[in-house]
């Protein structure tokens, strides 16, 4: 009942997003992987680029230019190069692949650094406040891809 | 100080961002430099990481702000702590010679403990069993100044730890350890430490993590540090729940990373971001 009256509240005063991340990142939503990709969006709508950009950017979020250089965000500073740049990457591999790659990058290549960024189990000592949560939620993970399908 | 190192950041990236081969370029650059004393093999202190005007302030006594720790460390030795009214000095009267080379050997195996000991247990054991006093944290001010002055001590000399006979089951659990992967970003040490050194993480120059400069001044810190503290901090870094400083499992860690940097020269204090 308080759940309910609090979220309630949230949608009211904040955007849908936070909901999102407080209440929805505890279940996974189930998704199919083929020939290398996840064809399906997560949540049934495409992503907002506007919103994905930003999720990129956040240290707390995406933080791929932690890893990652984007000519398209050189107004940010410190872009990482623990990875290859983004730039033109939506010309190389398909959104499908792609949104494979955001959700968890373990699939193509276990030995790689960068995160799962869709996923909630098979942790280590995980902190607790993380527990039942992925790094990003589904429409985060849809959000965050349509930006990176504008990196033609 | 914080302004010199955010231009400096700014710079590296933009030269990253123009650069027609982005990954490599950069640490091919760096190793194709002669690091003296620095680079052992191919092992390479943090120092070989850091700016130059971060290597400027660890290379001048006067500037550097560890060396007041290792004062305060001086005059600590010969004061007297605890119910048996001793200090330091009492038993160990000439700490340059006493305390030579002691640095660089730790972790030791302890046979009565049957275990791995860092130097802060190694100390803190004389404290409470021969002086009468409190075990000191590992990051109190006392500990630190006892624990930079000691390092001082060894200045230049090899690290050079025992990972064989009795300590080779806990060089093992600390090479695993380093290893595991952990926490929801679910890294290893390894993947930043041994896959990437060189390379920018943000606004940070990855380095081997190697511990041959503890407790190491950092600056953004603005004080010393232990290797327990960086241990956490690394763990935090990833979402992984830490371990307490002095506990078994970052006893083991520090014996592995130690050997990581085996023949690097002792730098206490050294200054770091
Ligand atoms: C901790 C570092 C790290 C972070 C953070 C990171 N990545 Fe990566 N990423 C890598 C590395 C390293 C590779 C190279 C391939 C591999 O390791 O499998 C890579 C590869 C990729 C590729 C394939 C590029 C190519 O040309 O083959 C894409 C796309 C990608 N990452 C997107 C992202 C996005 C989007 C984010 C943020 C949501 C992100 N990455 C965050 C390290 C990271
Ligand atoms: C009552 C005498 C006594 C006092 C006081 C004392 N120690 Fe010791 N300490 C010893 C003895 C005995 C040893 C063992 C020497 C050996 O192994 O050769 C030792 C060993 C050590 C070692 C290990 C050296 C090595 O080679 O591994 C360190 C480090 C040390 N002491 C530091 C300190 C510090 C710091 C203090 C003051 C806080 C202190 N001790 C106070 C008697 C004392
Ligand atoms: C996400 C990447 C990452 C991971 C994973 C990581 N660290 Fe670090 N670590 C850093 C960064 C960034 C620094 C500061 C720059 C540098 O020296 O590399 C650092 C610094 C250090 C230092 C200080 C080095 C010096 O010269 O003073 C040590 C020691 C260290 N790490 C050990 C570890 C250990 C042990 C682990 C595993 C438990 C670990 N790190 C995991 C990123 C990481």
């Amino acid at each position: 009942m308080r759940k309910t009256k609090l979220a309630a509240g949230i949608i009211a005063v904040a955007s849908v997003m936070a909901v999102q991340s407080a209440f929805a990142d505890s279940h996974i939503k189930k998704y199919k992987i083929e020939d290398g990709a996840i064809k399906a969006s997560l949540t049934g709508k495409t992503g907002d680029a506007a919103k994905g950009k930003k999720v990129a950017i956040n240290r707390k979020k995406g933080n791929c230019l932690a890893c990652h250089a984007i000519s398209d965000l050189k107004d940010q500073p410190f872009h990482g190069n623990v990875g290859p740049s983004l730039d033109g990457v939506a010309s190389n591999y398909s959104e499908g692949e792609l949104r494979l790659r955001i959700v968890n990058a373990k699939t193509s290549n276990e030995d790689t650094i960068m995160p799962a960024f869709y996923k909630v189990d098979g942790y280590n000592r995980l902190i607790k406040k993380f527990k039942g949560k992925s790094v990003l939620s589904a429409q985060e993970v849809e959000d965050v891809l349509a930006y990176v399908m504008t990196l033609k | 100080m914080t302004n010199i190192k955010s231009k400096l950041g700014w710079k590296l990236a933009t030269a990253v961002l123009g650069a027609a081969v982005v990954a490599g370029s950069f640490a091919a650059s760096a190793v194709a430099k002669d690091w003296g004393k620095f680079q052992v093999e191919d092992r390479r202190s943090g120092y070989t990481y850091m700016t130059d005007e971060t290597r400027d302030v660890q290379n001048d006594d006067f500037e550097n702000p560890g060396m007041l720790w290792v004062e305060n460390g001086q005059s600590l030795w010969s004061t007297k702590m605890g119910s048996a009214g001793k200090s330091c000095a009492s038993c160990h009267a000439d700490a340059d010679k006493d305390m030579k080379g002691v640095a660089p050997s730790y972790p030791k195996y302890n046979a009565k403990m049957g275990k791995m000991e860092t130097l802060e247990q190694r100390i803190n054991r004389d404290i409470v069993e021969k002086m009468g006093g409190k075990a000191l944290k590992f990051d109190s001010k006392e500990m630190l100044s006892l624990m930079t002055y000691v390092g001082k001590i060894s200045s230049g000399m090899p690290v050079n730890v025992k990972v064989d006979g009795p300590a080779a089951p806990f060089f093992a659990k600390g090479k695993a350890f380093y290893y595991q992967r952990r926490g929801q970003l679910d890294m290893s040490c390894a993947n930043c430490h041994e896959d990437n050194p060189g390379k920018l993480i943000r606004a940070n120059t990855l380095s081997e993590g190697q511990i041959n400069g503890f407790p190491t001044y950092r600056l953004k810190w603005q004080k010393p540090g232990s290797v327990h503290r960086r241990f956490k901090g690394c763990n935090k870094n990833v979402r992984a729940k830490p371990f307490k400083r002095g506990s078994d499992e970052y006893v083991n860690l520090e014996l592995y990373v130690k050997w990581r940097g085996r023949g690097l020269p002792t730098e206490t204090p050294s200054v770091r971001n």
